[in-house]
This record gives structure tokens, sequence and C-alpha cells, in this order.
């Protein structure tokens, strides 16, 4: 249950080691919260990431899931396991993802399939799961994070992009389709976070950190917002370039 | 049934149910045999400010009868005063078939728009509980609709175990369908009021406790200044009354009982509105207006008891993220709590539009029932400050760990262990309650959050 404050009850981070997501726990687990379950594929690794949710939360409860991100088909009894443990999940905040920066598909073109499994599918299974959930609780908020490499696909990393432009999509026809149940979807679209997913890259411009991210969401969620950019200057700066000629835009040095 | 969002007064934490709008018994029963696991919860005027009176993902049987075209569903004995009522009927509709009658309800909280049902579900109080008690303590006798959709006689006599837990039952022990009430005989529909300002907070604890006067008026309660600061820290302004004699009205019938709404809040309101300076000015000129000697006046009912009912919908003037009423009790002697309660929300800053302070008599047999002997402090806040859940969590200890409690018809945040610590026979009412509803049926947001029902028991 959400309380009077905005502070949830059961709080599931799925992709439990990622640095945006632990920074968002870091926000949203305050005094109230009950439950915290990591839903990750390597348990230790969640447990370190959360050390300071946990000590900061002494009464917190905290459980451990193993999942396979990659295996889009099991999400839905991951989905059911989590249900099991703590009862209603009142924020799911979906933090899975794979960047494979520097992956050459071209020699290894199969290696787009996890890439598509865990940021694609598999998320999509996972949100329908989550949205049969959350519809019988009669509410619940999906946190999905997204990313403004989905708004205007580029080269570099084409598959990255296209998989977040499609699951950004989805995201918000899924939250307009459960209008009305209680359930909703926030989409996080932060530009170039500067986490252990994009250790040893060349930074783009107004690139942010894990804290600004979960910063914004959280006022995101306390003013029940749909999407939200981080830094908040991406907004306006893609209603241009989303708008860009095709021949501008593939001169800009991005 | 219809699928519907629904939040408590406080315009927070909305969740989505069924909702069914009946009085009728069957239409009842035949919600409860096809609900889901999710359980069900009833409503009234949905006047209690948190998550009682809404269950997500269930049931919620909406019961007010206020447009009934059959009329008001109530029958008084004009010899001894009980009134014979649907649980549906408001407080408002019993004023206004029972004042000119020379009957007035026992117990009447700031609104009179709840219903009998929530009346008792949340054991209220008014100004008077230091005389008269909570709003059980008046109830002879109540039918319940049980889990099993069969229909009890409760009365402190018959049954009182099941009685005394549904009252302050928050409505998880079952559904009040009928109750008979002793009113209490008046004989006008004016208040005599003494309005005295006091400067600090010294002056209202003596006046209202230490120097005994408080127990010669029916009617006692204190506004409190949260935002004043040094020498006038908690200053405010004490209302004490009681009903007048008929010889005291001077103009009309002595009887004559009209409240009406006079405005209605804006359906849009600017979020931040109500703000540390809005209010700062506004308590202020509230304190300044009254009298600085003790005055006494004749008052109308709505103007004494009811004043916020003048504005219809005040509880928009918070804006889209609503508002949260803290109200916490501590015993007599614990004023040293309350005071440094009151610093704190003022070092804070956070502002209250409402502040009042009450010392309450001696508890009942209910025991989910609030009302203690002690101090109680009720004040409402934006549910969107900046760091009110961790505020609220440190003021929440120094309650509890003074030996006080939440009252949960307000409660829109306390934790499971805050109602564990602050009431110690909650665990004798679960178990009377389990007894009542061995399946669980009775579920709301409420119980939920507090761990109330013990489902792995009730399977």
């Amino acid at each position: 249950m959400k309380n009077g404050v905005g502070v949830a009850q059961n709080i599931v981070l799925f992709g439990g080691t990622s640095d945006i997501g632990q920074a968002i726990l870091r926000r949203v687990v305050k005094p109230g919260v009950a439950h915290l379950v990591l839903v990750s594929r390597d348990i230790d690794a969640a447990a370190v990431a959360s050390e300071e949710v946990i000590a900061r939360h002494p009464d917190l409860e905290i459980h451990h899931v193993r999942y396979d991100a990659a295996d889009a088909a099991s999400m839905q009894h991951v989905v059911a396991e989590v249900s099991e443990s703590i009862g209603d999940i009142d924020i799911a905040i979906i933090a899975q993802g794979l960047l494979n920066e520097g992956v050459d598909y071209y020699s290894d073109p199969a290696a787009l399939i996890p890439l598509a499994d865990v940021n694609f599918t598999g998320t999509m299974v996972l949100m329908y799961s989550l949205a049969a959930q959350m519809r019988r609780q009669g509410y619940g908020k999906m946190v999905l994070l997204s990313s403004v490499a989905g708004e205007r696909v580029r080269k570099g990393n084409p598959a990255y992009g296209a998989t977040k432009a499609g699951i950004d999509g989805f995201a918000l026809a899924l939250d307009h389709e459960l209008e009305g149940t209680g359930a909703s979807v926030l989409v996080v679209r932060p530009g170039f976070v500067t986490t252990k997913m994009t250790a040893g890259m060349k930074k783009a411009p107004f690139s942010t950190d894990a804290e600004s991210v979960a910063t914004a969401t959280e006022k995101a969620l306390n003013a029940n917002k749909k999407i939200v950019w981080a830094p908040g200057l991406l907004h306006w700066m893609f209603l241009i370039l989303k708008n860009l000629p095709l021949v501008v835009w593939r001169r800009l040095p991005l | 049934m219809t699928s519907q969002q629904l939040s408590g007064w406080g315009r927070t934490a909305w969740t989505v149910a069924d909702v069914i709008e009946t009085t009728e018994l069957s239409e009842i029963r035949s919600a409860i045999a096809s609900s889901t696991s999710r359980g069900v919860i009833s409503r009234g005027l949905g006047r209690s400010y948190g998550a009682a009176a809404q269950n997500a993902g269930g049931t919620v049987v909406q019961m007010t009868a206020e447009h009934d075209p059959m009329g008001i569903d109530a029958i008084l004995d004009p010899i001894s005063g009980l009134l014979d009522v649907a649980a549906s009927v408001s407080l408002d509709s019993i004023l206004r078939m029972c004042v000119p009658r020379g009957w007035f309800v026992p117990v009447t909280p700031g609104t009179r728009f709840v219903t009998v049902g929530g009346a008792i579900a949340s054991d209220i109080h008014g100004k008077n509980h230091h005389i008269d008690g909570s709003f059980g303590q008046h109830v002879r006798s109540l039918a319940l609709l049980m889990s099993n959709g069969e229909t009890v006689e409760l009365s402190p006599e018959q049954n009182p175990a099941w009685f005394w837990a549904t009252v302050g039952g928050m409505g998880l022990t079952g559904i009040v369908l009928r109750a008979t009430v002793a009113l209490l005989p008046i004989e006008s529909s004016r208040v005599r009021v003494e309005t005295e300002r006091l400067p600090n907070f010294d002056a209202v604890c003596e006046a209202m406790g230490s120097d005994g006067s408080d127990d010669d008026y029916r009617y006692s309660v204190c506004w409190v200044d949260l935002l004043a600061t040094g020498s006038s820290m908690g200053r405010g302004v004490l209302t004490r009354g009681d009903h007048a004699a008929a010889s005291e009205v001077t103009k009309g019938e002595p009887l004559a009982y009209d409240p009406h709404l006079s405005v209605s809040a804006p359906g849009w309101v600017p979020n931040g509105l109500l703000n540390k300076w809005s209010i700062k000015a506004f308590n202020e000129a509230w304190y300044r207006k009254a009298p600085a000697k003790r005055h006494v006046g004749i008052e109308s009912i709505p103007a004494f008891f009811h004043p916020l009912d003048g504005v219809n919908k005040w509880n928009r003037l918070y804006g889209a993220q609503g508002f949260i009423q803290y109200q916490f009790i501590v015993p007599l002697d614990r004023t040293d709590v309350l005071r440094a309660v009151i610093e704190k929300f003022s070092r804070a800053g956070v502002a209250s539009f409402l502040a009042v302070l009450k010392r309450m008599g001696p508890q009942n047999l209910a025991p989910m029932s609030f009302p203690t002997e002690g101090w109680t402090l009720t004040l409402d806040m934006a549910a969107g400050i900046k760091g009110l859940a961790e505020l609220l969590a440190d003021v929440d200890s120094m309650v509890l760990d003074a030996g006080g409690r939440h009252y949960l018809a307000k409660d829109s945040h306390v934790s499971p262990s805050a109602v564990r610590r602050g009431y110690p026979r909650l665990a004798q009412w679960q178990a009377t309650r389990d007894e009542m509803d061995p399946t669980g049926l009775w579920n709301s947001d409420l119980s939920r959050r507090l761990d109330l029902i013990d489902h792995r028991r009730n399977k």
C-alpha cells in the first residue's frame, strides 16, 4: 500500500545491481517501507549494491529473487514469486538492461538476441505480468528506465536505441491502456548517465549521474507524472532533435 | 457495480475498487458473495482522512442515504431520546430531524457529514469527550452484517466482546446496518460559548488541564497557533461551552435549526495556496480576532461545532497532492512531549491550517478506540511537504515513546509497529475479529498497510 505521504510499503527492483535503480531506491525507501525485493542475476552483487539502503533502514525486510533477464518467458513466474513472498507490489522499478557497447554485431549478429530479450521482449513480458498483478491490486506503479537513445535512434549502437525506442513506446501505451485501473507507468528518460554500464565510454553532452536521475524520478513519482527526462533540458533539446531533417541529423557530431 | 478511484478526505493514496452503492441488504449480500480474495469494506461519506474506507482491487459497499426519497431512515422515541437509525444516515440528517424536537447527537466531530456507521467504526469523539466519552458509549445496540451473510444484534449487554470490537473496529468486523443511539436533550439550538485568548502554551495547558476548570464545561477545545515562535510558542484560542437554555435565546424559536453550506471550494486550486506564509497570516488574524479578555457569547450549532462544514469540499484547498491529518494522544502528564512535537513541526516550517488541542477523558471498553485520558493534538499539513515521511516518523517515535498513539480514522502514514505499540489491546481485538470473520472477508487499504488482519491465520 502507498501511504498518505507517498511512501510505498513494498518495493521491487528488477535489475538489482543497476546503479540508477539503486539510486532510485535510496530516494524512495523511507521510513514506512516494509519490504524490498531485489531481483537480480547475481544475488551477492545485488546485496552489496544495496548495502547503503539496507544500513539506513534496519527495519526493512530484504528479499532476494534470482532471475535471468534474458529468459523472457520466465518473467511471469518471477512476478508470481515476488508477490508470493511480499503480497502486493506497490512500486516496481524496472532497471534491467543491456548496453552491449563495443560488441561487433557484424561478426556476431546473434549477440542482438539477448539484447532484445532483456531490453525489449523480457521487459514487455515483465511489464504485462506486473500490470496484471497491479490491476488485481487496484493500484501500483511501474518505473521504467528508458533512455533518450530511443527518442531518435542513431548510429553507434542502433540496436540499443531501437530496443529503448520500442520499450518506451510500449510503456507509454501500456500506461494509457491501464487508465482507470489504479496501475500506471512512469517512463524515465535519462541522457548519458555515468554509471558502471557506461564506464570507459566517452561522455555525451549533457551527461548526468545516477543521483540526479533518481532525484528527478522521485519528484516525478510524487507529482504522478507519466514521463521524466533527466536532465530536464533534454526534453526541449529532443523536441528539436527529433524534428531535424535527416541530412542535418546525420551531420550532428553526436 | 462500477470500478472507481477512491481516496479518503485527505485526497492522498488513491486506489481503484469495485464500488456498489446500496443500502439494500440483499444487494450487499450478493456483493459479498461475488467478492474476490481482496475482500470487502463499507464506506459512508468518505470523511476519514486516510485509507480506512477504500479497498484496492476489492469491493467497496458505499452506504449513504443522503438522497433517500423515503426520507431519513430513523425513528426517534420522544420520551427516552433513543434514536433507531440506519447506519447510512448522516449526523447532518439526524440534527435536521432531531434538533427541532429538542435532541442533539451525543457526540459530534468537527464535521456533521459522517454516517452513523462511520461514527461507530471510528468511535468518533468530539469536544465533549472529557465529559461524555466517545460515540460508541452512547450506542445502546447495533445490527451487524457478518461475513457469513447473517446479521447479529450486538449491545454492551448482549455479546459485549463483539460489540466493543465493532466500536472503533474500522469496519473490519462487519457492516453496521442499524444502531440505537441515546441522544442528548437540549432546550435550544444555540450554544453558550466562552472564548479566551491564551498567550502561550503554558497558559493553554493550565487552562485546559491543571486548573481543573475544563470539567465545568461540556464542550472544550483549543485552537493552537503552531507557527508562533518564541514567547508566544503554542499560543491559542480556547473555546468552551454548553447548550444554551431556552431562556438564553433572545431571537427566534429556541430550537430553530438551519445549517446551510455557504460556499464551495473551487474545483481547481493552485498547489501551494495553503503555505507557510498564508497560514501564518491566517493564524495571526485568527488569534487577534479572538477577544483578549474572556468573552461569553451565544453561537449556533454549525458555527460552534462544524465551522469547516461552511466551506463545501474544503479538502481541495490543499491542491493536487492532498493533505494529511495527524492526530495523536499522549498521557496527561506528558505536556513536555506536546511541546516538543509543536516545536519540531514549527522548526521544520510545517504549517498547519488547523491545529487543535483537547484534553480527553478516560478510555472505554473498545480495544481499538482511540481516546484515552490525555492530550490529543490534531494538525493537518500538505502531503507534498519535502521530507514529511521522515519528519512524521520521528514524531511518531516521540508519541509512542511517551505511551501515546495515533487515531486510525485520521491516519494515513503510520507503520504496523506503531499500532502494535500504541494499542496494547490490539491482539485481543484481532482474536475477537478473527472469530467474527474467520474467512478474512473484511479488508481495507488501512488494514493492509497496518497488517491488521492476519491472512495466514484466516486461511
